[in-house]
């Protein structure tokens, strides 16, 4: 039997996600462009038995994830940019503690308070830590209402796999808009592991501690060796990118979430103008498909890095670049969206 | 609580200051956990040590009131029979290392946000006897958002809050509770109250709370205060144990590295002075 479609917007589908994955507990505050999902939560961990927490603050909220993570428990937060920057703290601390979590970012413009329009301003602070210390999430950048479902369901999966936080990078186009969503399950994730180490009461065992406070001399460089051989193991499995028409480039645009959807239609748009044009959208932005990019300086010398931002994305891709190609940046910042056409315009004063 | 002598790591704490100590006895040889466990006789002929109580080494000053309080728990946690289902939340601050004593599961939590992590704990484990044990700058400056917010919950966790009046283990700067014209490394020349505000008597503001269920100032500057003390911890994990909720400790303690004053001048201090302000007793119950 076909899987029926439900029409339901970005953050709704991004919640129903969480819910599949399990989800026990979720904490919020509220925040546009995010809502949606905070109030999906509510009602349906009301339905599913879990728990839901409104929060006194995103600092609270991240640190009620942090509870529920030590104690075993699949949990979950989300926010939009202004409420994230006060999480980093409480991020950190998952980190240091190795305790898997979520933490959904649809992103608004800024700084500041900024507004409430769609923007990817917080890709700097989503990919090169944001919080203290030497850390690294996985950092998923969804481009639709299924794959935020997809996306934060699979995100609970790779957070209990590596016993770290694993960041979704959202924005408000696709948090709000509304599609159609198939609720599908890939049965093999629903496995969650064993969390020996869990505070559960040390009925039988010996007492669990969680903590990041290392004082011992050296031990915390070896601490930090540990979490580097994690990050470098998330690096070698986990990156993801989607590619079109990169093998005959004479053009190939790189954009992520939202935007590369915009970049798709002006590919095509370029296409039917015979104009070689290719695309390249990371999955995820950490780890950074870096090594997709350089292979792809083989036969392409011309890259166009789209972003809602000043230009963030656009430092990564000139690092995997590293010279061998020209890397041009088209950004709109403050809420601004381009247009499948101004990029198609800029595409053809490149060639 | 015992404790057994080292008077050298104590002296040098008190010239040098709290935190460099505490890292240095972190990383010592001399700080490892007794393999036996706890709930055995003592070496020295003292009392056996509650089960929930670790016999090892503490890193507190001569005379602080930590020590004291952790068995007080242990204490209470042995007797309600909860030690294999009690989860404790330890605070950023001169207990942070509690769970070095402690026989049961415990969690760090970031500064303040103890609340928040014990509420997340309670909520997916609500069979779980959760606590947290936080000192006057956790609870009652940085933290008071979470503790304020979690006591109007009703979350139905305890609280065990520790009252000394500074931040000992930064250096002895003015905590919340600092009482007016006393001397901190940031209130060198006493605490006014024109300049710094009022100490906060976040106690009395909580019990203001609907959902705070069971409030209790207490103190350890003696026996007879700490039998008392001992009482309100057991009642406030009792409370917990038949779902009563929220319920919060305060025990006025001792700190004399910071105090500037010898452990009998500083358990003086509290009779006389903080107690005056922080009068002990039970401020709700039900």
């Amino acid at each position: 039997m076909a899987m029926l479609k439900t029409l339901m917007c970005g953050n709704e589908a991004c919640g129903e996600g969480a819910i599949l994955a399990g989800c026990k507990l979720y904490a919020g505050y509220p925040i546009t462009p995010q809502n949606e999902l905070t109030a999906y939560m509510a009602k349906r961990l009301n339905e599913t038995g879990g728990v839901f927490i409104q929060a006194e603050s995103e600092l609270a909220a991240i640190n009620m994830v942090f509870g529920a993570a030590a104690a075993g428990e699949r949990a979950m937060t989300s926010s939009s940019s202004p409420g994230i920057s006060l999480k980093q703290e409480g991020i950190s601390y998952l980190v240091g503690c190795e305790l898997p979590a979520v933490i959904v970012n649809i992103q608004r413009g800024g700084p500041g308070l900024g507004n409430i329009a769609p923007a990817q301003g917080d890709y700097f602070q989503a990919v090169k830590g944001g919080g203290h210390g030497d850390y690294k999430m996985i950092v998923l950048a969804p481009a639709s209402a299924q794959e935020l479902l997809e996306h934060t369901y699979l995100a609970f999966d790779l957070a209990d796999k590596y016993r770290n936080p694993v960041f979704v990078l959202g924005d408000g186009l696709i948090g709000q808009m509304m599609e159609p969503v198939q609720f599908t399950v890939d049965s093999e994730h629903l496995t969650v592991k064993e969390k020996p180490w869990a505070l559960t009461g040390c009925r039988g065992r010996k007492p669990n501690i969680i903590k990041s406070l290392i004082l011992a001399e050296g031990a915390l460089e070896e601490h930090n060796k540990k979490l580097q051989e994690k990050f470098n193991a998330m690096k070698s499995a986990e990156t993801r990118a989607v590619t079109h028409n990169i093998k005959d480039s004479d053009i190939i645009l790189i954009a992520y979430g939202s935007v590369a959807r915009i970049a798709k239609s002006a590919m095509e748009k370029a296409r039917a103008k015979n104009l070689k044009v290719g695309l390249i959208r990371p999955v995820t932005l950490w780890p950074f498909p870096d090594k997709l990019i350089a292979d792809a300086c083989a036969k392409t010398r011309k890259f166009l890095v789209v972003e809602m931002s000043a230009g963030q994305m656009v430092e990564d891709v000139r690092l995997a670049v590293n010279g061998r190609a020209d890397v041009g940046f088209h950004g709109r910042m403050g809420g601004g969206i381009p247009s499948d056409d101004e990029l198609l315009q800029r595409i053809e004063s490149l060639v | 609580m015992k404790k057994r002598k080292k008077t050298s790591l104590r002296g040098r704490r008190a010239k040098r200051g709290g935190r460099s100590n505490l890292k240095e006895i972190a990383s010592g040889a001399e700080f490892t956990p007794n393999p036996r466990g706890s709930g055995h006789p003592r070496n020295d002929g003292g009392a056996a040590l509650p089960a929930s109580l670790l016999d090892v080494e503490n890193h507190y000053c001569a005379g602080c009131g930590h020590g004291i309080i952790h068995r007080l728990i242990c204490e209470a946690v042995d007797d309600l029979g909860i030690r294999e289902s009690v989860i404790g939340v330890a605070p950023v601050g001169c207990a942070v290392l509690a769970y070095d004593y402690w026989n049961f599961d415990v969690t760090e939590a970031a500064h303040g946000r103890t609340p928040a992590v014990a509420t997340g704990i309670k909520r997916v484990r609500p069979d779980n006897i959760v606590f947290t044990y936080q000192g006057d700058g956790d609870l009652a400056a940085i933290g008071t958002s979470e503790i304020v917010h979690a006591a109007n919950r009703g979350e139905n966790i305890t609280v065990i809050f520790v009252n000394n009046g500074v931040y000992g283990m930064t250096g002895g700067q003015m905590a919340p509770t600092t009482l007016a014209g006393q001397k901190t490394a940031t209130t060198p020349g006493g605490r006014s109250l024109r300049r710094e505000g009022y100490p906060l008597k976040i106690l009395e503001m909580l019990a203001v709370l609907p959902g705070a269920k069971y409030v209790e100032r207490v103190s350890v500057h003696n026996a007879q205060e700490t039998l008392r003390a001992k009482r309100a911890i057991h009642k406030a994990f009792k409370m917990q144990v038949d779902n009563k909720g929220f319920s919060i400790v305060e025990v006025l303690s001792m700190c004399p590295t910071y105090w500037g004053m010898t452990p009998i001048q500083a358990a003086d201090r509290i009779k006389n002075e903080v107690s005056t302000f922080y009068p002990l007793g039970v401020i709700k119950t039900c």
